[in-house]
C-alpha cells in the first residue's frame, strides 16, 4: 500500500502503536465535538448562528475523516506486519468511528461535555478552538507527513472557529445580566476539563521526542494568555484552584460519552454494514 | 492489439473541464483549481485507454461535495473510454482561493456569487476586524455588509448589498 511518498518512515515503524493512538486521539476529539455541535442543527438561537455552528461541526467532521482514514491506513499496515493481528479484517474510517466502544475512544473530556445552553456550547467551542489553533499551528511543522498536511489544511478553518467563538464569548459575557450569568456558569462547569488538554498521554510523550506529536505543555502558556485576553474583554474571570478531571485521552470517560456513542453508533450496531 | 493512442495531459484536462462542482454548478473543477496533477501511463495492457491517476485537493476539509466530485470524475473519464482511473486526494499544500482561475471568478460573478477577493485580508485570528470590501455581484456596489461569516456551504459567507438591498453569497477568502 505504501509507496515512496508514504508518510511512514523507518523510525516510525518502531512506534506505530503510539502513532495510531495519537491519530485516533486527534480523530476522536474532532468527531465527538462535531457530533455534539451537530445536535444544534435546526435549534440554533437564530438562523445565521444555527448555520454557523453546523458549519463548524462539518469542518470538524472533515478533520475527523482525514485522521480516521490515516489511522485506518496505519492499522492495516501495522497488521500486515503482525500475523497475529491480521485476522481482524480491514480497518476503515467507518469501523473506527462506529465500532469502537467507550473505553477505546481517546477524546479529551472537554469535547464530550453536554451542549447545555448556547453559552455552554459557545464556551466549549472557544476553549477547544483556542487549543486546536495552537496545536495545529505546531503540528503543521511536525515530522509526520500526513498529520502535518491535515493540520495545515484545517488550520485556516480553525481560525474561523476561534474568531467566531471568541466574539460570542465576549458578546455573552459583556452582554445582558442573563447572558453574563449563563456564560459564567459555563466557565464553572467546563473549567475542570481544561487541564487535560495539556497533560500528555503516554502515546503523546512517546512521539514528542521525534517531533511527531505536539507537547501539550508547550502550548499551555499561550492558551492561557489567549483565554485571559478574551475573558477580560468578556468581563469573566479565570477560575483558580479548580480540581482537574482527566482520563479521556486514556479511554476513561465521563458518563456523557456513553450517551453520545449510543446515539451515533445505533444504526451500525443494530443493522451492521448498512450503507446509504 | 489495437494501437494505443498517445494521450496527452490536455486531452484529460479537456474532459475534466466538463466536471462541475455540484454545489456551484457554473464552476468546473478546473476553474476551482482543485486538480493538482495528472499522471498518464500510456503503455498499458488495456487499449484504448491508458491508465490514469488524477490528484485532487479539497477546498474545505469537510467539503461534502468531494465524494460526488470523485464519482463524477470517474464517470466523465469512463464515458471517454478511460477504465483504469485512480483518484488520489492530496492535502498539502492546502488549497486557497488563489488557486481559482480568473475565468472561474468571472463565472461566479455572472452566477450571482461574489468571487473571492485577491488579497486575503481577514484570514487572521484578530477579532471584530473591519470586514473586507466585497463587491455586490448584482449592482457592483461596494457598499455591502456581512450578515454571517458562515453561509449555505462551507466556502461561502452571507452578505447583503446596502444599495440594491439584495442578499448574496460571497465565496469567502480562504
Amino acid at each position: 500500500m505504501f509507496n515512496s511518498n508514504s508518510s511512514i518512515t523507518n523510525s516510525q515503524f518502531q512506534i506505530p502503536d503510539s502513532l495510531i493512538n495519537y491519530t485516533l486521539h486527534l480523530a476522536d476529539n474532532t468527531l465527538i465535538l462535531a457530533q455534539q455541535n451537530s445536535a444544534w442543527c435546526g435549534h440554533g438561537p437564530i438562523l445565521e448562528q444555527d448555520i454557523a455552528i453546523t458549519n463548524i461541526s462539518l469542518d470538524l467532521l472533515g478533520q475527523a475523516r482525514n485522521f480516521y482514514q490515516y489511522a485506518a491506513q496505519l492499522i492495516n499496515e501495522f497488521k500486515a506486519h503482525s500475523p497475529k493481528e491480521r485476522a481482524g479484517g480491514e480497518a476503515t474510517e467507518d469501523t473506527l468511528a462506529y465500532l469502537r466502544d467507550n473505553r477505546e475512544y481517546k477524546n479529551c473530556l472537554l469535547t464530550e461535555q453536554e451542549n447545555g445552553d448556547w453559552a455552554k456550547t459557545i464556551l466549549r467551542q472557544f476553549l477547544f478552538s483556542n487549543y486546536q489553533y495552537l496545536l495545529y499551528e505546531k503540528l503543521q511543522y511536525g515530522e509526520d507527513e500526513q498529520l502535518r498536511a491535515i493540520a495545515e489544511k484545517a488550520l485556516k478553518e480553525v481560525i474561523y472557529h476561534l474568531k467566531w467563538s471568541s466574539e460570542w464569548v465576549i458578546r455573552l459575557g459583556d452582554g445582558t445580566h442573563e447572558s453574563h450569568q449563563r456564560i459564567s456558569n459555563a466557565v464553572i462547569e467546563l473549567w475542570p476539563y481544561v487541564d487535560e488538554l495539556f497533560i500528555n498521554a503516554d502515546y503523546e510523550s512517546a512521539l514528542i521526542a521525534n517531533n511527531i506529536a505536539v507537547d501539550g505543555g508547550s502550548i499551555k502558556k499561550s492558551w492561557l494568555q489567549g483565554t485571559e485576553e478574551i475573558f477580560s474583554e468578556a468581563m469573566l474571570s479565570v477560575p483558580q484552584n479548580v480540581f482537574s478531571q482527566k482520563g479521556g485521552k486514556q479511554g476513561i470517560h465521563t458518563e456523557q460519552l456513553g450517551y453520545i456513542l449510543a446515539e451515533m453508533q445505533f444504526l451500525q450496531r443494530a443493522y451492521p454494514d448498512s450503507v446509504w | 492489439m489495437i494501437e494505443v493512442k498517445n494521450i496527452s495531459e490536455e486531452d484529460i484536462l479537456k474532459i475534466l473541464e466538463t466536471v462541475a462542482d455540484p454545489e456551484v454548478p457554473v464552476l468546473s473543477i478546473i476553474d476551482l483549481g482543485i486538480v493538482r496533477k495528472i499522471e498518464i501511463y500510456n503503455a498499458v495492457q488495456k487499449p484504448p485507454s491508458g491508465s490514469l491517476v488524477v490528484f485532487i485537493t479539497p477546498t474545505y476539509t469537510g467539503c461534502p461535495a468531494m465524494d460526488v466530485i470523485n464519482m463524477n470524475i470517474r464517470l466523465a473519464l469512463l464515458e471517454n473510454g478511460f477504465i483504469n482511473v485512480e483518484i488520489k486526494t492530496v492535502l498539502s499544500p492546502a488549497w486557497t482561493t488563489d488557486w481559482m482561475t480568473e475565468e472561474g471568478k468571472q463565472k461566479l460573478k455572472a452566477y450571482g456569487i461574489a468571487p473571492p477577493n485577491m488579497k486575503q485580508q481577514v484570514c487572521t485570528p484578530g477579532l471584530f476586524q473591519e470586514e473586507e470590501a466585497v463587491q455586490c455581484p448584482h449592482c457592483t456596489s461596494y457598499h455591502t455588509q456581512m450578515i454571517s461569516r458562515f453561509g449555505s456551504t462551507a466556502c461561502k459567507a452571507l452578505y447583503k448589498c446596502n444599495d440594491c438591498n439584495e442578499p448574496f453569497d460571497y465565496f469567502k477568502c480562504h
